[in-house]
């Protein structure tokens, strides 16, 4: 059971602002049925770009019936400007927070609001141009770096807690880990702690282990036949063949070597 | 400290059961006075291995057993490895399993997690269901190739309580000299088993499943069947399984088990009759509502429905305030962001499968817990869909 604060539970029991404002002149609607959460909400903007009004519908688990609801409470009476400065952590704040993993639904109410408030203005959000990189929720590489940079995100799983993207399949993890990787250079912070835990492709594998092997082998020589997952299977040529250690030499040098210096997972086998 | 467990409205034992006031009874002496370690050689300890000899006998006299192919493990993911590891060790040249896409995470995680547990490379198969969540006979019989070391298939689903022909599969499994085991922790104590008539080699049992506490499993091995232990210590359970005996539980299983045949009748009438009630009565009065799973080859105490339009952490919330309990198969409560594994395998759409509860009863639910249901949960499902995007009252 997640532990909500008594605020999320109090606005997801007694929920603010439902249903739709009558003479709507700003709608804005993220997620989908098939997502699992998506949000519709309109808005009343007056002459003076004042919010006079803020309706929603969610449809979605407590924590995104609670985002829905505060962010409306939020924003009613807000000029525009400052609406806009609305962040997902400003959500979550007014929530007393949000547990990690449901980050997104706080998202899912900023990107609303910025929906809206395009809608209002007559202008396409960049966000709908983007590359969509999590095919599973349909989440863009924009939206991507955007959460990456607001939240100061560092781990892929914080990727996932606050966009979803990465949550499904898994299949688009090493993108995730490149978009982390380049916000983070354009932002200059040391990131030892994601290089260590990065995954990496198969044609990355090859390469690094062909380089270790290069680099680590003695007058015996060895070849690399095939690397699949983290099977690595090799061959002995030359002084080694004839080994009666060959066995040995593969598991407590080879293996170890590569284990040190590529990925500590791997698995040596010699080509039968 | 107090649960309030007088107040609530439990109907999610395919989760956990209430420990029958019986086995705790039957407990008791084994944390106070009884606390002699059953290997001593004094009668102070050997009095209490002569008891959990009765136990295993109860056990096995609920499912058609000897006893001596009744062994104590510390619960059924314990069972579920041990007999698939076993059956992989014994055929070292065969590295191949066939399993089902439904499986409970004791062996959908086993499987997934094997080669590195092992160091070696394996291949699952993972059988395909239809949408009314069974088996397609013909394919399995098709799967079974020379590399299979075993077969492992859950009795019962523990979210749809469908039922997979475990018997018919064994049989086909042993004609070609392939072990089977089942994870029968939601079967057993709900439906007869009789493991006499039977070709299935290791079936798995969780205590709390069935009245019994937390933390005591069994592993039953048929005689014969090769078995290489899982966990290696002392000669306990005849060297089988290591580690000084859970005693006070494994007397507790001993009873629950015994309960249990002797509410078998129960359990397939009266219980049966509340669930068919509980389901009938929601499916007639909430639109846009759908039973998920085959509704004869099915557990009599599980039902598992989907209500669309709705999130199905948001309605277990609202349970919540009536201390209605039970479980959803909706991303928010499966840990993850996408709905359970079993009703994707068997094709819900994700409308309906987020807006999906599980309801499994016991002989300790009674009438009136089921009207109150009846009564609540039309208003729950109504005022979430006043919320929800996509509700259209006008359009069903």
């Amino acid at each position: 059971m997640w532990e909500y604060t008594d605020k999320v539970n109090e606005h997801f029991m007694n929920p603010r602002n439902v249903g739709q404002v009558e003479n709507a002149n700003g709608v804005g609607e993220v997620g989908s049925l098939a997502c699992g959460d998506a949000l519709k909400l309109t808005i009343h903007v007056n002459d003076e770009d004042i919010i006079t009004d803020a309706k929603f519908k969610t449809f979605g688990c407590a924590s995104a019936i609670a985002s829905s609801s505060a962010l409306t409470e939020m924003v009613k009476g807000m000029k525009l400007e400052e609406a806009e400065k609305i962040t997902n952590e400003d959500i979550a704040d007014f929530l007393g927070g949000l547990p990690k993993e449901k980050m997104h639904c706080s998202v899912m109410g900023r990107e609303a609001l910025e929906a809206a408030i395009a809608n209002y203005r007559g202008v396409i959000l960049p966000m709908a141009e983007g590359e969509v990189v999590c095919e599973c929720f349909g989440v863009t590489d924009l939206e991507i770096s955007r959460a990456i940079q607001e939240s100061n995100l560092r781990s892929v799983e914080e990727i996932t807690n606050f966009t979803k993207a990465g949550g499904g399949c898994g299949k688009c993890e090493d993108r995730l880990r490149d978009l982390l990787q380049a916000s983070v250079n354009l932002v200059a912070i040391p990131m030892q702690s994601v290089n260590k835990e990065q995954k990496m492709t198969t044609l990355q594998k090859i390469k690094k282990i062909e380089e270790v092997m290069e680099r680590e082998k003695d007058d015996g020589d060895i070849e690399l036949i095939d690397v699949d997952g983290d099977f690595v299977t090799v061959s002995l040529l030359g002084a080694c063949r004839s080994c009666q250690k060959s066995e040995t030499t593969i598991k407590q040098y080879v293996e170890k070597k590569l284990r040190e210096q590529v990925i500590d997972t791997l698995i040596v086998e010699e080509a039968k | 400290m107090d649960c309030g467990s007088d107040d609530i409205i439990y109907m999610d034992n395919n989760a956990t059961t209430m420990v029958a006031p019986e086995v705790v009874d039957a407990m008791m002496p084994y944390l106070t006075d009884c606390y002699g370690n059953p290997s001593s050689m004094h009668s102070f300890g050997g009095q209490v291995g002569r008891e959990i000899e009765k136990a295993r006998e109860k056990i096995a006299n609920l499912i058609g057993a000897m006893p001596q192919e009744i062994i104590f493990t510390s619960c059924g993911t314990e069972s579920d490895s041990t007999a698939v590891l076993s059956g992989l060790q014994t055929f070292p040249d065969k590295r191949h399993i066939v399993t089902t896409r439904v499986e409970h995470p004791a062996i959908k995680s086993l499987c997934d997690n094997l080669d590195l547990l092992t160091g070696h490379k394996h291949r699952i198969t993972r059988l395909q269901v239809a949408e009314d969540g069974t088996l397609d006979m013909a394919k399995y019989a098709e799967s079974l190739s020379d590399d299979i070391a075993i077969v492992s298939a859950m009795w019962a689903n523990n979210e749809t309580g469908v039922i997979f022909p475990v018997e018919e599969m064994a049989q086909l499994a042993k004609s070609k000299d392939i072990l089977f085991h089942t994870d029968a922790v939601q079967a057993v104590g709900k439906i007869p088993i009789n493991m006499k008539e039977s070709a299935i080699d290791f079936l798995s049992i969780s205590g709390h499943k069935l009245h019994a506490p937390k933390g005591v499993g069994v592993l039953y091995v048929r005689k014969g069947t090769p078995y290489i232990p899982f966990l290696n210590g002392g000669h306990q359970e005849d060297g089988r399984r290591g580690g000084t005996e859970n005693v006070a539980s494994i007397i507790g299983l001993g009873k629950a088990c015994e309960l249990a045949h002797l509410h078998m009748e129960e359990e397939n009438s009266r219980v049966r009759a509340m669930r068919d009630r509980l389901e009938q009565g929601l499916l007639a009065s909430i639109p846009r509502s759908m039973l998920n799973g085959n509704k004869e080859q099915r557990l009599p105490n599980t039902t598992n429905i989907s209500f669309e339009f709705v999130e199905g952490e948001a309605i277990l919330l609202h349970m919540n305030q009536y201390k209605i309990c039970a479980s959803s198969g909706s991303a928010c409560t499966s840990g993850s962001l996408e709905p359970s594994h079993v009703l994707r395998a068997m094709g819900v759409p994700f409308t309906a499968a987020h807006g999906s509860i599980r309801f499994s009863l016991s002989v300790y639910n009674t009438d009136q817990e089921i009207d109150f249901v009846l009564e609540t949960l039309p208003g729950i499902i109504a005022n979430l869909r006043e919320l929800s995007p996509f509700w259209d009252p006008n359009n069903l």
